[in-house]
């Protein structure tokens, strides 16, 4: 199996996921500019999505495209981290879920924008630009219902609880990073996460997530019940009319 | 034959299809002309990742090409990265013109801290002005309020 392939697929899968989520947001967040900023931030992560499984195509070399990657694949073929697949809940469980997966990309991409590998390293320098501004706004966020009402703190407390059992997975490392040059092994980007990560938290008056179990098996194809759900309404039109172009 | 500077001169035209007033010279888009033999290839990039005109400007660039019966390509690189340090001084001028706050060289994320700006109104000149969203009507702008003319408009971020 090709490792730089493999590897440029879990990119381009938690992006494309993450894309996926972010933009059910568009006409259903609480306010108008929350609309534009969700779906501002979606794209963002879908352009990003692209350059990757562009990419991971011409790797792969069997004539495979974004499309068909996005669209003609099905569940255990996906190698996203299971954190971007949950669903939404409300709006402060996807803001836990933003700020912890947008602190996380930051650092990813910090690191890889420097890889030997000109293609990863050109997508990693534009995208972790995006990202800056993906941290920021979860922040706030997070700061202003944290501090907020007591109904709000509540909600904020609830969502970081929620999504803190899946965080471990985008630091679990294994052979194929330990093995590939240009990869980033994840584990060594946990340390400062979590140190940004609690600054946020601990400022917002909320307080760290204590769960202790966390899932995994995402990079392994193994998923949670609703990413098969997600890839129904991603992939339905595509693969009821293969082919088609608009 | 055409020089590779009268076909820059010509694709650089090309205007961004979200941002009318700039063509893709002032935004920095353009990247280069050079040849591949007899062929031309002109280079851009993308201000964001998910942009959704650059496929329109790559179009409008083929056009251009085939209106000067130049036989030629278009490549999309993404590195260097865009940044709005890239964009002309005339395109800030305009962008001004047209009601749209030109990007002042701070960037307000991505330091250690968030910083806060004052960006000044392009309509009435006030620097007392309030972000109402980070995020605006397309990628590269975010939303404010003037407090003195109390007119809403954008302003194209620092990326």
């Amino acid at each position: 199996m090709n490792d730089l392939f493999t590897y440029t697929l879990r990119l381009g899968d938690d992006a494309l996921i993450a894309a996926q989520r972010t933009a059910e947001w568009i006409a259903a967040a609480p306010q108008l500019e929350e609309d534009v900023a969700l779906g501002n931030i979606g794209l963002d992560q879908l352009g990003q999505a692209r350059s990757l499984l562009q990419y991971a195509g011409q790797l792969e070399g069997a004539g495979r495209s974004e499309d068909d990657l996005a669209y003609f694949r099905d569940e255990r073929e996906f190698t996203n981290v299971q954190l971007v697949e949950l669903p939404n809940g409300d709006f402060a469980a996807t803001m836990a879920r933003l700020l912890y997966f947008a602190t996380y990309q930051h650092l990813l991409y910090e690191e890889l924008r420097g890889c030997a590998d000109e293609t990863l390293a050109g997508v990693a320098g534009k995208a972790v630009k995006e990202v800056a501004y993906h941290v920021d706004h979860a922040t706030q966020w997070v700061l202003r219902l944290g501090d907020g009402t007591e109904e709000s703190h509540r909600r904020m407390q609830a969502g970081l609880d929620a999504m803190w059992p899946y965080t471990a997975e985008l630091f679990a490392s294994d052979d194929l990073v330990r093995r590939l040059d240009v990869a980033v092994d994840p584990s060594t980007l946990e340390e400062e996460w979590l140190r940004r990560v609690t600054q946020v938290i601990e400022e917002s008056t909320c307080s760290m997530p204590t769960s202790s179990y966390q899932h995994s098996g995402g990079r392994q194809g193994r998923h949670s019940e609703h990413l098969g759900y997600l890839l129904a309404e991603l992939q339905h039109i595509a693969r009821s009319h293969p082919g088609a172009q608009w | 034959m055409l020089t590779d500077q009268a076909i820059w001169d010509a694709v650089g035209e090309v205007a961004d299809p979200e941002v009318p007033v700039l063509t893709i010279a002032d935004l920095g888009v353009l990247r280069g002309v050079r040849r591949e033999g007899d062929q031309v290839v002109v280079t851009i990039t993308p201000t964001y990742s998910g942009c959704p005109a650059m496929d329109l400007i790559r179009h409008e660039v083929e056009l251009t090409l085939q209106a000067l019966h130049v036989d030629g390509r278009v490549e999309t690189v993404l590195s260097p990265a865009w940044t709005t340090d890239w964009m002309s001084e005339e395109g800030k001028a305009k962008l001004t013109e047209y009601g749209i706050a030109p990007p002042t060289g701070t960037r307000a994320v991505g330091g250690p801290v968030s910083v806060s700006l004052t960006i000044r109104c392009p309509l009435c000149g006030s620097p007392d002005t309030t972000e109402l969203s980070r995020f605006g009507s397309t990628s590269c702008k975010s939303l404010w309020r003037c407090n003195s003319c109390r007119e809403p408009f954008d302003h194209f971020k620092d990326l």
